[in-house]
């Protein structure tokens, strides 16, 4: 019976004693762990950053930005895919922000909710899951039949060619297979759900007061919506709407599937200089209707090729140096976007 | 009556008003609807080349059988009868990468979810979250290089080579690696949102209660927060399935059903981009089978999805 009294009161305390040993070395050596992981990502991100760098320090020069593709490595540069990727993203951008930011607006602030409402609605959550692929695929087999036949209009019109002005240029304008207008539609539709869903929540962050405010002064659905809602979600929306432009800048599979150019030693349009687009502006009308490649398209071509000494892995890090450098750029002026106009607007 | 006078041309003005709302909002409807126009073409472009073609031309499924593509354990795309389009080959070698990626990416992203909410102070999240913004943003085909170039000659061969395991330059082994980084981001701000929802009150009672934060974090708060972490996984999972560029440099070009993760292999995604690049004619049977692959891995992400978006509705907990 002693036994019973005693024992108890010594394993009690041993045991709490271990007991919480070993729960407090638990939650320690969890910490550590979930540190480590969380780190161990950004190690990965710093491991790639420097091993891209300091392979591609050895093509890394002014004149990688202002030559063409060439077999030979040391001259190879990435000037055409800089000017593909540059029109691509124009037109993507110049396609994508109407559509996308009219959608959210009609799904946030016009939209009853009724069968068909909740139809756009269930269809663009799936349609953001959707590998980018298969947008490729419909670029190929929907809007390169499509330029086909508008290739044929073309051609049947060289009337307009009389009335001078554009005379040349629409005399030699041709149409190709894979050109930038083609690829600027197949990215448009792999963006445009991020734009979408970006500008939804920009304008539902907008509190209703000002909506109430509005509406009672008078002021119609749409003058409310012109001039006060879209304003007051703008930072929001710019600043979704620069991150989906920089995902259509690194994104190469939809525009591989259409038949981009992996190896181009041509600019659409012709225009290899700033400078000369300045000089000859008419010359943009026919970037659309030109083939072209992309920058990511390039990499991926120099990442593949096969050369004895592997001297094209040099040129494939400098070409993502570039890519990664207009990334930066891109999202630093997101960041500015957010940072002011969080200054400027306090609810 | 001036003033009726007024309210007259206030009544014109206010109606040419409605009307031109109208017209807007017409014109955003269809921006609108333009994203099921969207889905609805990719389901017929799909299915047209695929199943049924209509006019001349002849689709995947009625020069092979379905039977065939389900069941045959090979993946020749060739014209003529050495031709054999079993997709296995291709799902098998998607699945691999899939899963390694899911290795490396649910640790990670749950990890750094947890880390971001139950330790990190302001200042370190402030720090944390914009890297993992920067890690999402970097490309597919970057990732791709740097499995290519750095993770394959420079992690795997020295390590495995210890080990006396023969790596070669492209495999699966890579491509899920680094297939697992890219997705880790998605996983810990998607798991991060819902963790930080946990109410507070369920963290306060489980530390009065004598729980040590290891306890607070795996048994109170990551349960609570289960559907959205699990849905979190399966979107990661899908988006590792259709991930393209960095698999398609990094494992090769290979459709073999041997799932060896140190050996070369084909993912549905390569495969369609070699068949896009190759320069076959446009209604040959490889184009054609692009198509079949397409709408595998169209129907495969979109389950996936539903999956997920049916865990999160069904098991969600709902806290006031």
């Amino acid at each position: 019976m002693s036994e019973f009294v005693d024992q108890p009161a010594v394993s009690f305390r041993q045991g709490t004693d271990t007991l919480l040993r070993r729960r407090l070395l638990n939650a320690k050596v969890f910490r550590t762990v979930c540190m480590l992981l969380t780190y161990s990502s950004l190690a990965v991100l710093g491991v790639l950053m420097g091993s891209v760098l300091w392979s591609s320090l050895s093509r890394l020069a002014p004149d990688f930005l202002t030559n063409h593709y060439s077999m030979n490595p040391v001259r190879c540069g990435i000037l055409a895919g800089l000017w593909g990727s540059f029109w691509l993203v124009l037109l993507t951008a110049a396609m994508s922000i109407p559509i996308g930011v009219g959608s959210a607006v009609y799904l946030e602030e016009m939209a009853a909710d009724n069968f068909l409402v909740r139809l756009i609605r269930i269809n663009l959550s799936n349609l953001a899951g959707v590998p980018s692929i298969v947008y490729g695929i419909l670029g190929l087999s929907a809007f390169r039949p499509l330029m086909i036949s508008l290739q044929t209009f073309f051609d049947g019109t060289r009337a307009i060619n009389v009335l001078g002005l554009f005379r040349v240029r629409i005399l030699h304008l041709e149409i190709f297979d894979g050109s930038v207008l083609i690829g600027a539609m197949t990215m448009s539709l792999v963006i445009l759900p991020i734009v979408i869903i970006a500008s939804q929540e920009a304008l539902r962050a907008v509190p209703s007061s000002i909506r109430v405010a509005s509406l009672a002064l008078g002021a119609t659905r749409w003058q409310t919506i012109w001039r006060q809602v879209i304003p007051a979600a703008l930072p929001g929306i710019a600043t979704g709407v620069i991150l989906a432009v920089s995902r259509a800048i690194g994104e190469a599979a939809p525009i591989m599937m259409i038949g981009v150019l992996t190896v181009a030693s041509m600019c659409p349009g012709g225009i290899e200089t700033p400078l000369q687009l300045l000089q000859d502006p008419i010359s943009v009308i026919a970037v659309p209707f030109d083939q072209f490649t992309a920058m990511p398209v390039e990499i991926y071509d120099w990442s593949k090729q096969p050369d004895p000494q592997d001297r094209f892995t040099d040129v494939a890090a400098a070409g993502i140096v570039v890519l990664l450098g207009v990334l930066l750029i891109i999202n630093a002026a997101a960041m500015i976007v957010r940072a002011r106009a969080g200054r400027r607007i306090q609810w | 009556m001036p003033r009726a006078g007024g309210s007259m041309s206030d009544w014109f003005s206010a109606k040419k008003n409605r009307r031109h709302e109208t017209v807007i909002r017409t014109g955003l409807f269809v921006c609108a609807a333009l994203s099921v126009l969207t889905t609805g073409a990719i389901v017929y472009v799909l299915l047209s080349n695929a199943v049924y073609a209509p006019g001349d031309k002849t689709a995947f499924f009625e020069r092979v059988t379905v039977t065939e593509f389900l069941t045959s354990t090979q993946w020749k795309p060739v014209e003529g009868d050495r031709g054999r389009f079993g997709i296995w080959p291709l799902l098998s070698g998607t699945m691999m990468v899939a899963l390694i990626s899911s290795l490396v990416s649910i640790p990670a992203g749950l990890g750094a979810a947890i880390y971001m909410t139950e330790y990190a102070g302001p200042r370190e999240r402030q720090f944390l979250k914009p890297m993992l913004e920067l890690l999402a943003g970097i490309p597919s085909v970057v990732f791709g290089f740097f499995a290519l170039k750095f993770v394959t000659p420079w992690l795997l061969k020295p390590v495995l080579g210890l080990l006396n395991l023969d790596v070669s330059i492209f495999n699966s082994l890579s491509a899920g690696i680094v297939v697992g980084v890219m997705v880790t981001p998605l996983i810990a701000s998607l798991s991060e949102d819902v963790i930080r929802s946990v109410p507070r009150s369920l963290r306060e009672a489980a530390h009065a209660l004598g729980s040590t934060k290891f306890d607070v974090s795996m048994k109170v708060v990551v349960p609570a927060a289960l559907s959205g972490i699990l849905a979190s996984f399966l979107l990661a999972f899908s988006r590792a399935v259709g991930e393209t560029m960095a698999v398609a440099i990094a494992a090769g070009g290979n459709p073999v059903m041997a799932m060896n993760p140190l050996k070369g292999s084909q993912t549905m995604t390569g495969f369609m981009v070699h068949a896009s690049t190759g320069d076959s004619a446009a209604d040959s049977i490889s184009r054609m089978s692009m198509y079949a692959v397409g709408i595998t891995l169209f129907l495969l992400t979109l389950l996936i999805n539903l999956i997920s978006g049916w865990i999160l509705r069904r098991y969600r907990e709902e806290y006031q």
